[in-house]
C-alpha cells in the first residue's frame, strides 16, 4: 500500500513464473531490472544537476542563468549533451589509445555504483550489504584510479602533473573521511547503510555534528570543488588532467563531477540527516523517497553554496589544511565518541544524545580558540618586514656612500 | 554447474589472465593497470566465500592504497612512454615448465586433500560474522596481543618508510 | 547474502555501459579528421619540447605512504567499531591505545617535516 516499486516487481514476478521460469532466473531479471531502474533515475537526475548547477551559480551572481531554451532554460541540458556528442574527437599524438579511451569511463561508473547502497525507502533499496560504508570508499578509490589513467594516458606534462595533484588531494582527504565515518558506526553498531537510517530515531547530525561536519568538507575536498578545485584552476593549470580531453569524453568527466556532488549530498543524508525518515514513512513508503531527495538537494545547495563564496586554496594550505587539522580532530573525536558511549552505556537516551552533542560543542570550541591563536601568529609572521633582494653590492654600496658624503 | 560455479571460473580466468599479462607486459604502467584487475578478481573471490568485510578491505587497501603507491612510484622514477625492453630472457621456456609443473603438482596434492569435494558450509549471516570478528580483535583471549602489535608494527612502517623517502632539506 | 551481492555484481557488469554508449554514439556521429597540427599535445600556446616525464618529487610518494599507514590502521578499527557495543570497557580502551600509537606516527611524521609541501 503506497509503495509503488514493491508491487511492481510483485506482479512482473508472478508474471514470470507464471510463465514458467524459474525462481533464480526470476530473481536475476527483477535484479537487471533494478539496476536498470536506478541507473535510468540517476542519469535522468544528472541532466537535470546541468541545469541546477547554471541556474544556481547565475543567481548566486546575480544573473539570469540559461533562460533562453525552453521554459527557464530547461532544455539547455539536452542541448549541451547534443552538442558534446557531435565534437570532433581529436586522440592527441603519443597518448595510450586504449587507456585514454578507458579513462572517461571511471569516474561516471563509480559514481552509478555507489547508488546500489543507497536507502531510498524502508523497503526500497538496491542491495542491503552489511558492509555499505566501507563500499562507498572502496568505490571512491577506484573513482581515484580513473584519474590517474586519464592524466597518463593524455602524453602531456601538465595533465600528469593535474592527475598527480589531484590525486594526492583526494587520498589526504580520504583519511579524515573515513575516520569521520567511523562515528556512525559507532552510533549506530552496524555498517549497513537500512541499518544506520533505521538507528537515526535522533539524526545524527545532532548527536555528532562535528562528525557531519568534517564528512561534509573532506567530501567537496575528494570531489574536487572549490575552495579545493586547484587542480582545475584554469588559470594555473589549465584543466588540470582532462586538459586533452574532448566532446563526450570531457563530458563523462564533468557529469560525472556532478553527480558525484549529488551523491555525496545522498550519502550525507543518508548517514547524519536521517535518510527516508519523515512524517507518515511507515504507511506510505514512497514518501521515503522524496524526503531522501529533499535532504539530498538541500546539502547539494549548501555545497555550491560553499562553492560560489570562497576563494580557492594554494596546495600547501590545502595539505595542511587535511594533515595537521582533520585528521587529529577527527581522531579526538573519534576517542571521544567510543568513550562517552562506553561509559554512558545504560544511561537513558535523552542523556545520552546530550552529552554527545555537548562533547562535541566543547571539542568545536577549543578547536576554534586554537585556530584563532594560530591565524593571528601566521597573520604576524606574514606581515613581518623581510629583507628585500638587493641587486647593489657591498662594494657598489661603499662608492654610494662616498659619494654621499662627498 | 551452478552459478556460483559458472561466475568462480570465469573470475578465475580473468585473474590468472591479468596476471600473466602483469608478467609479459612491455609498458611499466600498462603491468600495473593488470594487476589492479587481478586485485579486483581476488576480492571477487572473497565475495564468492561470503567474506564481503575482506572484499571491501582489499579493495580498499589493495586497490585504494598500494595499487596507487606503486603507480605513483613508476610513473615518478621511469620515462614510461617508450616501451621498456624486452620482458623475457633466453630461459623463458624452461620458467614455464617449471611453473606448470608446480602447479599439476599442487593441484594433484590438493585433490587428494578431504576438503576438496565438500561443499561450503553456511556459515552465519554477515552482520553476525562481523561482530564476532570485532569481539574477537579486542577480546583477552582472542587476537588483542596481534591486533596492539600490529598498530607498533604499523608505526614501525611509518617511521622507517618517513626516514627512508624523506631526505632533510 | 550473496543475493545483496548480486545485485552489485550486476551493477558491476551494467555500470560502464552507459558512459561507454556515449563514447560509441561519440565514435559514430561525430566527424573525425586528424590532422597533424590538431593532435599536438597543449603546452601554454607554445610547441612542445621534451620527453614527457615529470621530475621526482619525494612529496607525492610520501603522501601515499602516509595515507596508505592510516588506511590500514583504519580499516583495523571497523570491526572493533560495529561490534562496540557488546565491548566491555575495557575493550574500548584498547581501541583507544591503538589509535594512539598510530597517532605518536603522525605527531613523528609531522615534526619531521614530512607533511610539508614544498
Amino acid at each position: 500500500m503506497g509503495d509503488p516499486i514493491t508491487l511492481i516487481a510483485e506482479f512482473i514476478r508472478g508474471l514470470l513464473t507464471g510463465w514458467g521460469f524459474s525462481s533464480g532466473l526470476v530473481t536475476l531479471i527483477l535484479k537487471f531490472l533494478g539496476v536498470g531502474a536506478v541507473a535510468s533515475f540517476v542519469l535522468v537526475l544528472d541532466i537535470l544537476l546541468v541545469w541546477v548547477e547554471r541556474k544556481i551559480v547565475a543567481r548566486f551572481q546575480d544573473r539570469l542563468g540559461p533562460n533562453r531554451l525552453g521554459p527557464f532554460g530547461l532544455i539547455q541540458p539536452i542541448a549541451d549533451v547534443i552538442k558534446l556528442l557531435i565534437k570532433e574527437d581529436i586522440l592527441p599524438e603519443g597518448a595510450d589509445k586504449v587507456v585514454y579511451n578507458l579513462a572517461p569511463i571511471f569516474p561516471l561508473a563509480t559514481v552509478l555504483l555507489l547508488w546500489a547502497v543507497i536507502p531510498m525507502a524502508p523497503t526500497i533499496l538496491g542491495s542491503d550489504v552489511n558492509i555499505g560504508v566501507l563500499y562507498i570508499v572502496a568505490i571512491g578509490d577506484l573513482g581515484t584510479l580513473g584519474i590517474i589513467m586519464a592524466g597518463w594516458a593524455s602524453n602531456n606534462k601538465y595533465a600528469l602533473i593535474g592527475a598527480f595533484r589531484t590525486v594526492a588531494q583526494m587520498v589526504s582527504y580520504e583519511v579524515p573521511m573515513v575516520i569521520a565515518l567511523l562515528i556512525p558506526v559507532i552510533l549506530a553498531h552496524s555498517m549497513g547503510m537500512q541499518s544506520i537510517v533505521d538507528a537515526q530515531s535522533v539524526w545524527f547530525v545532532v548527536m555528532a555534528p562535528l562528525a557531519a561536519l568534517i564528512f561534509l568538507i573532506t567530501s567537496i575536498a575528494e570531489l574536487g570543488r572549490a575552495p579545493f578545485d586547484l587542480t582545475e584552476a584554469e588559470s594555473e593549470i589549465v584543466a588540470g588532467f582532462h586538459i586533452e580531453y574532448t566532446g563526450m569524453k570531457f563530458g563523462l568527466f564533468y557529469a560525472g563531477e556532478l553527480l558525484h556532488a549529488l551523491t555525496v549530498s545522498a550519502l550525507m543524508s543518508t548517514l547524519f540527516l536521517g535518510g527516508w525518515r519523515g512524517p507518515f514513512v511507515e504507511q506510505a513508503p514512497i514518501l521515503g523517497v522524496v524526503y531522501l531527495f529533499i535532504k539530498a538537494f538541500f546539502v547539494y545547495y549548501v555545497i555550491m553554496w560553499v562553492r560560489y563564496s570562497f576563494p580557492r586554496l594554494r596546495i600547501d594550505q590545502m595539505l595542511n589544511f587535511c594533515w595537521k587539522f582533520l585528521t587529529p580532530l577527527a581522531l579526538v573525536l573519534l576517542i571521544v565518541t567510543a568513550i562517552l558511549d562506553k561509559v554512558l552505556a545504560g544511561a537513558a537516551t535523552s542523556v545520552y544524545i546530550l552529552s554527545n552533542l555537548g562533547a562535541n560543542l566543547v571539542i568545536a570550541w577549543v578547536t576554534v580558540q586554537i585556530l584563532v591563536t594560530y591565524a593571528k601568529r601566521e597573520r604576524q609572521r606574514v606581515g613581518q618586514e623581510r629583507e628585500i633582494a638587493s641587486f647593489r653590492k657591498p662594494e657598489v654600496e661603499e662608492l654610494i656612500a662616498q659619494e654621499v658624503v662627498k | 554447474m551452478t552459478p556460483i560455479t559458472i561466475v568462480f571460473l570465469i573470475t578465475a580466468i580473468v585473474t590468472l589472465g591479468a596476471a600473466v599479462m602483469v608478467v609479459t607486459a612491455r609498458n611499466l604502467v600498462h603491468a600495473a593497470l593488470w594487476l589492479i584487475l587481478t586485485l579486483f578478481g581476488v576480492a571477487v573471490f572473497y565475495v564468492l566465500l561470503s567474506a564481503s568485510f575482506l572484499a571491501v578491505v582489499q579493495v580498499v587497501i589493495y586497490i585504494g592504497a598500494i595499487a596507487i603507491l606503486m603507480i605513483f612510484a613508476i610513473m615518478l622514477t621511469r620515462r614510461v612512454m617508450q616501451d621498456t625492453g624486452p620482458t623475457v630472457n633466453q630461459g623463458w621456456w624452461l620458467a614455464a615448465l617449471i611453473s606448470i609443473a608446480l602447479f599439476g603438482g599442487l593441484s594433484w596434492m590438493l585433490s587428494t586433500w578431504i576438503g576438496f569435494d565438500t561443499n561450503m558450509p553456511q556459515l552465519s549471516q554477515g552482520a553476525d560474522s562481523l561482530q564476532q570478528l570485532g569481539q574477537a580483535l579486542v577480546s583477552p583471549n582472542a587476537y588483542i596481543l596481534p591486533f596492539e602489535l600490529a598498530s607498533v608494527l604499523l608505526l614501525a612502517a611509518l617511521i622507517g618508510a618517513i626516514m627512508i623517502a624523506w631526505e632533510r632539506k | 547474502m550473496l543475493n545483496d551481492w548480486l545485485f552489485i555484481g550486476i551493477f558491476l557488469v551494467l555500470a560502464p555501459i552507459f558512459p561507454g554508449l556515449a563514447i560509441v554514439i561519440t565514435r559514430i556521429i561525430a566527424p573525425r579528421k586528424p590532422n597533424l597540427l590538431k593532435s599536438q599535445t597543449y603546452e601554454c600556446g607554445i610547441q612542445t619540447f621534451g620527453d614527457t616525464w615529470v621530475q621526482f618529487k619525494a612529496q607525492y610518494y610520501i603522501f601515499a605512504l602516509v595515507f596508505l599507514i592510516f588506511d590500514v590502521e583504519i580499516v583495523f578499527l571497523y570491526p572493533w567499531a560495529v561490534a562496540f557495543n557488546q565491548l566491555p570497557l575495557f575493550a574500548v580502551l584498547e581501541g583507544v591505545l591503538f589509535i594512539l600509537i598510530l597517532v605518536t606516527g603522525l605527531v613523528y611524521a609531522w615534526r619531521k617535516g614530512a607533511l610539508e609541501w614544498v
